[in-house]
């Protein structure tokens, strides 16, 4: 006898109960926390026309509200829980240590704007991640103020700014960016002030080397590129690349997101970039929190070291004196890019995981990275198209046009029917460069059991693409919701919980 | 620990594993073939980082290193200046360090990030409820950064080419204005009560309370706005609107601030939380995340991040911001403060804030030598003019484990940008009025 | 004839179908708006605005994606169809017959040559396949 099913309506009751917003459940008088009574006299109140007629936050008491968000929770996805082969985002493990250290009350209480003396423990840590990453990426100096990948790359693009300008060039205003960039690079450039202009990549999945020389002029302030590309492969023409650019008079930018690929085997900076930036969240660890927070980190060699935003962390010579560290700003820095020091949360935790590798772990992450992805690209190239066929670095691009061609599935659909298998879908549809992309990026810290099963699941679903196609476009089955209407909910925005 | 055969404790492949992966890898023999891209010239350079750490030796060494920092809790603190010590409850770490949300990803796959989603657009609600605005996004980097996309969004809406910005505004948002504006055509005045205002202002942009703890005439700036056809924006302090009248109220176009007191950890200066207000009208032009609640395939209500083509991963060099990365989980940790502060509790703590400060600054005035500048209103903080310098006072009050408050005699002559939270007992607040007594100009 | 036989249509996929001598409606092809998926909003100048061949007079967004419109002829708008502006759905729906945008007096009749016939746009569909 099939004891399972409850009937069709308590699936809807539930679900309702469990996600009833806070303001609908709220009753007048119930408490969600205590506090305690004033301690010091009374005092003369502002006068009324100051004062707000009421405040119209929910009433839930405090279990209410754990048992709430903790049904939420389990609506999600997350990598402790799963899988998430997600091109160009580092889904790696989140080490449990650096949350430990992270909520210790000597670097979790102490307060941005306390004299430097009372805080040199914080100061360096600033100071050694700072060293730690220059390291790392082979370059002169590092920021850690801006609070996200895409903080740093408008930092490096006012430091491109900020150096022509110096140099008496305000005629340089195109910054080139390839075909295959992040979103975050041009949006970041013309942010700067700057114009851009799109480079192709040629059929190797390189830079175009040609197109390159040709969109050279005289107003050319730099490159941004990601290396190695969003196409999972290392840009063989980069030598060339950095030679034609920084002969032109341009400043080579890198963006991190891919460092993963990198680490210890090889620095940008001898590559020949100017300026590098790292997701601190991707390549180190910061857990990705539901969309943030994450911090930025931007390394430049030493010509822009005076550019760098502000602050950064000095560390005196004088041995006597225990007051080494200090928060100063770069003689020509672009200046502050948030209230504080940036996020010292999360470089805490990048700290924590540099320490905990040491140069020994370090070394090795790209190697089991790289590893796992050529693994799964190594399977996987018989039942899905492979745009470029080459060895891939930590991710690989596969392209669903195969499918699409066949009876119309969509790289969409494949991903939608990865999630009942517990997985995360890959990256889709990026880079633009590729129809119908599956970017797909397992990390080091992936396990064989994990990869063959992913394998065997995306072999899986190839076959149900084309013997039961509906099967993935009404996916997913098991989820909480099923796909849901994004273009109603752009139609007829809904942001906020409003009186019935 | 013996660091010559280091083996990663986050890596689970063993050699023998890698080996038999590599054979399943067609043109590879070992591991070194898969670099055969990299230049060789350049290829396994020395890292000097040091040795590998065991989590005890880790421990014990970053202990020693937090050790060396004075912390607010064995120390008393009376700093504010736009980061405050706060009252946090117990049920918010606890819920924002629940791998569910602290691991997942930003929400682009609803169907698996519902928890988050719904955590987000109640985030979104009680922001709006809280500003008395229409609506709100999930938030941004910091308060300094949201004001500076406002600026920046306020010239898309109006086509105009100058913001005001009063002086009283932190004088950190105004260094990030700055940095954020350069590369623009954008233009900052700075202004003060009295100034007109340029015809061709975008905005002007105020602070409520002010950097400096006053209670600036929000009628007055908003009917200078409206007169001029310049958007109102104000930044505020979010715990001050347990309070005091809401920015809405007064037909503010955009609200922005910092939201880290409302349940976040000073954490030596972030991640913290953006808010980021407005009109319903300037949808559009609104930057950051939204998320917005929609139907399934099979009628029942979810979320789904809305809007997404102002964003820069569709939108690339025309985004409202190239902002991509947020603050996901620290906006989760306000909506649960929010939630368990409610209507009652939160009016509670800003009046505490309220209370003690006059308290203090009552007995302060009456110290000689000491004077409390503001001759206006004020929330809970307030400049006190120092009988001798402040960076001075605060070495000797922290020999009593008290930090004092901010220096800011660069603006106002030996003054003292001080605070009080809930976190101030009237002991540790008498305590620091007996320390500032004994400290007078000799 | 039908109406899109007696379309001329521009290589941004916009169509005219001129109603009198020297009026003239103006909207996107199924191609476009095929192409974008759920419309989900359009941004249109107001009526009396001037509009010029080619330069940009609004936008549309998809869920997906955001599209420059530009204008296939020039003149001045003497109505927006509100309609479409209200249920975007429209383009989708009827591209041709409701999901018409804006309603132009032209400025320049010769201007037309400027365009494609139905079989010219069919054929440059065509070439861009490849």
């Amino acid at each position: 006898m099939n004891m399972n099913k409850i009937p069709n309506e308590y699936h809807i009751k539930k679900q309702n109960l469990i996600r009833k917003l806070l303001m609908d459940r709220s009753q007048p008088g119930k408490i969600g926390a205590h506090t305690p009574e004033s301690d010091v006299p009374k005092q003369q109140q502002l006068p009324s026309q100051y004062l707000r007629d009421e405040l119209p936050l929910p009433e839930v008491s405090e279990n209410e509200i754990v048992r709430y968000f903790s049904q939420l929770s389990q609506f999600n996805f997350s990598i402790d829980h799963n899988f998430y082969p997600l091109g160009s985002c580092a889904m790696k493990y989140n080490p449990k240590i650096n949350d430990e250290i992270a909520s210790l009350p000597g670097l979790s209480e102490i307060h941005p704007l306390q004299p430097e003396e009372s805080v040199q423990g914080a100061l360096k840590i600033i100071f050694e991640l700072q060293g730690f990453l220059a390291e790392i990426t082979g370059l002169h100096s590092t920021s850690l103020a801006p609070m996200a990948g895409a903080e740093a790359e408008l930092a490096g693009m006012l430091i491109t700014r900020s150096f022509h300008q110096n140099n008496g060039d305000n005629h340089k205003t195109k910054i080139l960016i390839t075909d295959s960039a992040h979103g975050t690079n041009p949006a970041s450039a013309v942010m700067a002030g700057f114009d851009v202009i799109s480079i192709p990549s040629d059929q190797n999945g390189n830079t175009d080397l040609e197109a390159l020389r040709s969109a050279i002029n005289d107003d050319l302030a730099g490159l941004m590129i990601t290396q190695p590309s969003t196409l999972g492969l290392f840009d063989t023409n980069i030598i060339e690349i950095c030679k034609t650019v920084k002969d032109a008079g341009g400043v080579l930018y890198g963006d991190g997101a891919n460092l993963n690929a990198l680490l210890g085997r090889i620095k940008p900076g001898d590559l020949g970039f100017d300026i590098f930036h790292s997701n601190l969240h991707k390549t180190f660890t910061q857990p990705h929190g539901g969309g943030g927070p994450g911090a930025g980190a931007i390394m430049v060699s030493e010509k822009f070291s005076q550019y760098l935003p502000s602050p950064i962390v000095r560390h005196s010579a004088n041995i006597q004196s225990e007051n080494n560290y200090s928060l100063t700003s770069p003689e020509n820095s672009i200046g502050k890019m948030g209230g504080f020091h940036g996020n010292f949360g999360a470089l805490v935790r990048a700290y924590s995981y540099i320490k905990t590798l040491g140069k020994q772990g370090i070394n090795q992450i790209s190697l089991d990275a790289v590893i796992n992805a050529n693994y799964i690209k190594s399977h996987l190239q018989e039942y899905y198209d492979l745009p470029i066929k080459r060895t891939c670095m930590h991710e690989v691009v596969f392209s669903a046009s195969n499918f699409k061609k066949l009876n119309g599935i969509k790289a969409i659909d494949i991903a939608k029917r990865l999630i009942d298998y517990g997985i995360h879908p890959p990256t889709m549809y990026f880079p633009l460069i590729i129809d119908e992309a599956l970017m797909i990026e397992p990390t080091e810290t992936e396990s064989k059991e994990t990869l063959d099963y992913f394998i065997s699941t995306m072999i899986q679903i190839a076959g149900e693409a084309k013997a039961n196609p509906d099967i993935l476009r009404n996916a997913p089955h098991n989820t909480p919701n099923s796909r849901l209407d994004e273009a109603l909910a752009a139609r007829k925005p809904n942001l906020r919980w409003k009186k019935k | 620990m013996d660091t010559k055969k280091f083996i990663s404790r986050y890596t689970p492949n063993t050699s023998i594993q890698k080996n038999e992966m590599l054979k399943k890898i067609p043109g590879v023999t070992t591991v070194e073939d898969l670099f055969a891209d990299l230049p060789s010239n350049l290829i396994n350079p020395q890292l000097n980082l040091p040795n590998a750490l065991s989590e005890l030796e880790l421990k014990n060494e970053i202990l020693a290193t937090s050790n060396l920092n004075d912390t607010p809790g064995e120390f008393s603190s009376f700093l504010g200046a736009g980061s405050y010590r706060q009252f946090i409850p117990s049920i918010v770490r606890q819920i924002t360090s629940r791998s569910e949300f602290m691991t997942s990803y930003t929400p682009y796959q609803p169907e698996i990030s519902q928890g988050t989603l719904q955590a987000h657009y109640e985030f979104q609600s009680m922001i709006c409820q809280l500003t008395n605005m229409e609506i709100a996004n999930s938030g941004m980097y910091d308060g300094a950064s949201s004001m500076a996309e406002a600026a920046l969004m306020s010239a898309r809406i109006t086509k105009k080419k100058r913001i005001a910005v009063l002086k009283t505004v932190s004088p950190s948002c105004i260094d990030v204005l700055k940095t954020f504006l350069e590369a623009t055509e954008i233009e900052i005045d700075l202004i003060n009560n009295s100034t007109s205002l340029n015809p061709d202002t975008a905005c002007i942009i105020l602070q409520q309370p002010s950097f400096l703890g006053n209670l600036e005439d929000l009628e007055r700036f908003s009917n200078l706005a409206k007169k001029n056809d310049s958007l109102l924006v104000v930044s505020v302090d979010p715990i001050s609107l347990g309070i005091i009248k809401p920015p809405g109220d007064y037909g503010a176009d955009i609200v922005v601030g910092e939201g880290q007191s409302l349940g976040i950890s000073t954490t030596f200066g972030g991640p913290y939380v953006g808010i980021f207000a407005c009109k319903e009208k300037f949808i559009r032009q609104m930057p950051g995340r939204i998320v917005g609640q929609t139907l399934d395939t099979e009628g029942k209500t979810g979320y789904v991040l809305t809007m997404q083509t102002r964003e820069q991963h569709i939108r690339r060099e025309k985004a409202t911001s190239n902002i991509c990365t947020s603050v996901g989980l620290i906006a989760l940790g306000t909506t649960v403060y929010l939630a368990a502060l409610g209507k009652s509790g939160l009016k509670q703590i800003a009046n505490l804030c309220y209370e003690k400060a006059h308290y203090a600054a009552n007995m302060i005035d009456s110290i000689p030598g000491y004077t409390v500048v503001n001759n206006g209103l004020f929330f809970r903080e307030f400049v006190i003019k120092c009988p001798i310098p402040p960076k001075e006072v605060n070495l000797l009050l922290i020999k009593n484990k008290i930090i004092g408050g901010l220096d800011i005699s660069s603006d106002v002559e030996n003054g003292m940008l001080i605070c009080f939270t809930e976190m101030n007992s009237k002991k540790e607040i008498d305590n620091l009025i007996d320390s500032l007594k004994n400290i007078q100009a000799t | 004839m039908s109406k899109e036989q007696e379309m001329y249509y521009s290589d941004e996929h916009e169509w005219v179908l001129m109603e009198t001598d020297t009026t003239a409606l103006i909207g996107i092809t199924k191609f476009a708006s095929d192409n974008l998926g759920d419309i989900v909003f359009i941004e249109l100048p107001e009526s009396r605005s001037a509009v010029t061949q080619f330069e940009q007079f609004g936008e549309i967004e998809s869920v997906k994606a955001v599209t420059e419109l530009y204008s296939p002829v020039s003149g001045n708008i003497t109505h927006i169809n509100e309609s479409a502006v209200q249920n975007p759905e429209i383009l989708s729906d009827s591209p041709y017959e409701e999901g018409w945008l804006i309603k132009v007096e032209l400025k320049d009749k010769s201007e037309l040559e400027n365009l494609m016939d139905l079989q010219g746009y069919e054929s440059f569909l065509e070439s861009g396949k490849d």
